[in-house]
């Protein structure tokens, strides 16, 4: 398996530069569109780049934008987590939490971060604060979920082991359960990022003053697509190397169990 | 003879279900001696691990009582192992971190825990595998390092629940040698389930032959023949007749 991956590397690679061939040769070569609707991707090259150090037309420069989204991002991130996957823990092996808390998150779980954008911009205004708690929220969800879902999947006997050795209940949870919820865990993290980052490019188009969101929702009243495609590779990249970043910590972290793919 | 290690009396065990009451121990009264390697012996599935679960403390007796060196059993307990039929290990530990967990629990200190996991990695033959994965090993190691689990916590009393049911033939052969040559160099009191007769008779000092559902005691044998002991032998091969004889004929 591992030799097939190294050896057919560049089929990888070919997706990428396949897709920006078709899109250069549609908009550049046959100029199928105009430059005004879609652009092709030299001049959003050329965008990008003038972007990096320039303020025009939206205020700031693209890092600037990147810096103010991600501070929000992973600031609700953290606090989902830090917040989420105890009580997900706490739920499953205690059923006291659980049937005190369950009701309330039930309700809470199916309204999307979104959702919370316009009571939290009459709540808080559109500072930091909104957008901070939106994220929280949506980042939270996962976590509990799947730290909830990864406890329940502990196994009886490995339960009776722990008790066979005398294990305290605490003992039990600390080194049973929980290395047991291990990789759930670490998949809800992963997911509560993908989630804080849509939630905040989200709430940045709809009340902000600075953030990849924002510098999108400017450019479409400009009639700017360079900038609005310059802004979308902007959120795609960092997304895409937050999840390759988490996984490389999720296999260092989990041990001993056999993955796929 | 030595001391008694475990006493079981009238021991009964009933579930409540959803369709009423299912008796699934009935009136078993049991003594098993100190050293001594006990097989309790029967077809199915069902009863023999809840003897098991019942002598251990997992499970309460519905009736009777259970001693294990002269205490009542009312929870499990670090003076009683248990080696499970499979997937017992914690795959997020090594070798090691599995072997040493007992004395972890009891706050036995690293340095002194390690040597004794060692010693015991070493006694099922496991040198060399101490940093691997459950998942690394194939079924029949996976099963000595539950083995030297269990051994290394220093328990008065080893239950094992079918521990080599799910191997392949040739493993479970090598099994039972192995097996046989640990228990020989460091001796404990067994109880060992199995369903197997060669496994009964090639194990026991002495076999008790159990019914299937409710399991009671159908008949007692003790194996005196010289270890080690030769599955072609020709009192081996007579008691091998006269026990499957008398079992039970179970779907």
């Amino acid at each position: 398996m591992k030799r097939r991956k190294e050896t057919y590397w560049w089929l990888s690679v070919l997706s990428i530069v396949l897709f920006v061939a078709v899109w250069w040769f549609c908009c550049d070569v046959l100029k199928l569109t105009k430059s005004s609707t879609l652009p092709g991707p030299i001049t959003i090259a050329e965008t990008f780049i003038k972007k990096l150090t320039s303020t025009a037309p939206d205020g700031a420069t693209l890092p600037q934008h990147i810096f103010s989204s991600l501070k929000i991002a992973l600031g609700g991130w953290a606090m989902g987590i830090l917040i989420g996957t105890p009580l997900g823990i706490f739920m499953a092996w205690y059923k006291k939490v659980d049937l005190f808390v369950r009701p309330l998150f039930d309700l809470l779980r199916p309204v999307p971060g979104l959702a919370w954008i316009p009571l939290m911009i009459i709540l808080f205004g559109i500072g930091l604060t909104p957008k901070i708690v939106t994220v929280f929220l949506s980042a939270f969800v996962p976590c509990v979920v799947n730290s909830y879902t990864g406890i329940r999947q502990t196994k009886d006997v490995h339960l009776w082991v722990g008790q066979t050795f005398g294990a305290s209940d605490t003992q039990m949870l600390v080194h049973i359960a929980i290395p047991t919820a291990l990789p759930l865990i670490m998949t809800g993290v992963r997911v509560a990022l993908g989630a804080a980052w849509t939630c905040i490019v989200a709430a940045e188009m709809l009340a902000s003053t600075m953030g990849l969101g924002y510098m999108i929702q400017q450019a479409r009243g400009i009639y700017r697509p360079d900038i609005i495609i310059c802004g979308m590779i902007g959120i795609g990249a960092i997304g895409a190397v937050f999840s390759g970043v988490l996984s490389l910590i999720e296999n260092k972290i989990v041990k001993g169990v056999r993955r796929d793919g | 003879m030595s001391r008694e290690m475990i006493v079981c009396k009238n021991l009964e065990k009933t579930f409540e279900t959803s369709r009423g009451p299912v008796p699934v121990i009935d009136n078993v009264t049991l003594h098993v001696q100190e050293n001594e390697l006990l097989v309790l012996f029967g077809p199915g599935q069902c009863g023999k691990s809840t003897m098991i679960n019942c002598m251990s403390g997992l499970e309460p007796a519905t009736g009777g009582s259970v001693e294990v060196s002269g205490k009542p059993v009312e929870k499990p307990g670090p003076d009683r192992g248990v080696v499970y039929q499979r997937m017992a290990l914690f795959p997020w530990l090594t070798v090691m971190g599995n072997v040493e967990y007992g004395p972890k629990v009891r706050g036995i200190p690293k340095k002194e825990r390690r040597e004794r996991a060692q010693h015991y990695i070493e006694l099922v033959g496991l040198k060399g595998f101490e940093n691997s994965y459950p998942n690394q090993l194939s079924g029949g190691m996976q099963q000595r390092v539950g083995i030297a689990r269990a051994y290394c916590n220093e328990p008065d009393v080893l239950f094992m629940d079918e521990p080599f049911g799910h191997l392949d033939a040739q493993t479970r052969y090598l099994m039972q040698e192995d097996l046989m040559k640990i228990w020989e160099r460091e001796k404990r009191t067994v109880v060992f389930v199995t369903n197997n007769i060669e496994e009964a008779i090639y194990l026991a000092d002495r076999i008790v032959v159990m019914t299937n559902c409710p399991t009671r005691i159908k008949k007692e044998y003790v194996i005196d023949l010289p270890r080690p002991r030769n599955y072609v032998d020709k009192e081996f091969l007579r008691l091998r007749e006269e026990i499957s004889a008398v079992v039970d004929k179970a779907l």
